[in-house]
């Protein structure tokens, strides 16, 4: 029965040194030190990768795109954040 | 693996242009370079918020109070991701933090300096964080992975803090003729010091050469010093400005405009603690720090009143 209620991980890999790790999946384990040799198993079977990282799940904390109007609404209306916005003549536009 | 493997090992990345990443081996001379390196960095971040920050109440308009806003924000977001990657090396934000406030780590000089008119803003913008941009587009080539990630979003983050205060200092150089004196004030007192940014020629320069071989840096001062000097000619005539450097001509064999002598007298006062603003811009930050505590201390407080509650039900 203890079976059913194996932890589950988020599995995150570098694809090559200087990338960032990035999610690919998650999977079951009983502890950090078993997720990792069961990612490498499941998920690299192909060499994929450099280095693996595995995350309890529950650890994760998560916002949901329900709440994407209170996160991102309030940086919506501020374009002047982007370099388009300031318009010069094309003698100094390289800037 | 022993020691010399190790080392071997490293040495190999570096030559393969391979990213160094926080687990992996790495001399202790490359550890404490990228620490110096980086937390200087983010202390530049967070110390060059409080000349621009001076302005934000006094902006001529609500756009431009608006753009000031979010390019000092900018910054504090940029301190902070620098701060981060400075911690994957093995010290604490606490070190560093007490580090410059005791004057142990050093910030860009530049900051030491007032801004004085609105123009200056403006010559903030368009010169200090040019000169910025052109050091920090280098360093997104780093070795060492972490650092190299954050200048990668620091520099797409920044492409509009040059752009803004460019777009300021034409629109005061199209205005009236007191403004367009206030444009050209500014330009006279930050070109100097923003070229002294990119620190001391090669050959006077304390860490350059073994960062060069590690890779922490990937140009020298002088090569990044000169592409700003040549980027910024033209941008100075188009605003109808004078050139503040009257030694300033093209050198067709070089393919490089030639220019003058920096007085380093002036970079080696500021940077050892006697510009014009060095003690105010600690002051400031001491202050500020301890002003925040409180909020730092409730925070805590209410995370053990919640752990307290859970524990007891």
């Amino acid at each position: 029965m203890i079976k059913e209620h194996l932890d589950l991980y988020e599995v995150f890999i570098r694809g090559k040194r200087g990338l960032d790790h990035k999610h690919v999946g998650s999977l079951h384990a009983e502890d950090p030190e078993q997720a990792l040799e069961y990612a490498r198993d499941i998920y690299t079977r192909r060499g994929e990768g450099v280095s693996i990282w595995v995350v309890r799940s529950r650890d994760i904390t998560a916002s949901q795109e329900d709440d994407s109007e209170a996160f991102y609404d309030p940086s919506n209306d501020k374009p002047y954040r982007l370099a388009t916005y300031y318009r010069l003549p094309d003698e100094v536009n390289n800037m | 693996m022993t020691e010399d493997e190790l080392e071997q090992a490293f040495y190999r990345r570096i030559e393969n242009e391979e990213k160094i990443e926080p687990k992996d081996w790495m001399p202790e001379g490359y550890r404490q370079n990228l620490i110096r390196q980086i937390s200087q960095h983010a202390h530049s971040e967070v110390i060059g918020m409080q000349p621009e920050g001076n302005w934000i109440t006094r902006a001529p308009s609500l756009r431009r109070k608006a753009i000031l806003l979010a390019k000092v924000q900018d910054e504090g977001g940029h301190g902070l991701y620098l701060y981060s990657t400075a911690e994957t090396l093995g010290i604490s934000r606490a070190e560093m933090i007490e580090a410059l406030q005791s004057c142990k780590a050093k910030y860009a000089s530049i900051f030491n300096y007032p801004a004085q008119t609105w123009a200056d803003v403006g010559a903030i913008g368009w010169l200090v964080d040019g000169a910025a941009i052109v050091n920090q587009v280098s360093l997104q080539r780093t070795s060492y992975g972490p650092y190299s990630r954050s200048m990668i979003r620091i520099c797409k983050e920044e492409s509009f803090h040059q752009r803004q205060g460019y777009e300021l200092m034409l629109t005061l150089c199209r205005g009236t003729e007191e403004q367009k004196a206030m444009a050209q004030d500014a330009l006279n007192r930050f070109y100097w010091p923003a070229l002294m940014m990119f620190g001391p020629h090669d050959s006077e320069s304390a860490h350059s050469a073994k960062s060069m071989q590690w890779k922490i840096k990937r140009e020298s001062n002088d090569d990044l010093r000169q592409k700003f000097i040549d980027q910024t000619v033209p941008q100075i005539e188009f605003l109808g400005l004078e050139h503040p450097d009257k030694d300033i001509r093209w050198n067709e064999e070089r393919g490089h405009y030639d220019h003058g002598e920096i007085d380093w007298d002036e970079f080696y006062r500021v940077i050892s603690g006697n510009g014009p603003c060095n003690r105010q811009r600690i002051q400031h930050h001491i202050r500020v720090h301890e002003e925040g505590a409180w909020v730092r201390d409730a925070m805590s407080a209410y995370q053990q009143k919640k752990r307290q509650r859970a524990q007891a039900a």
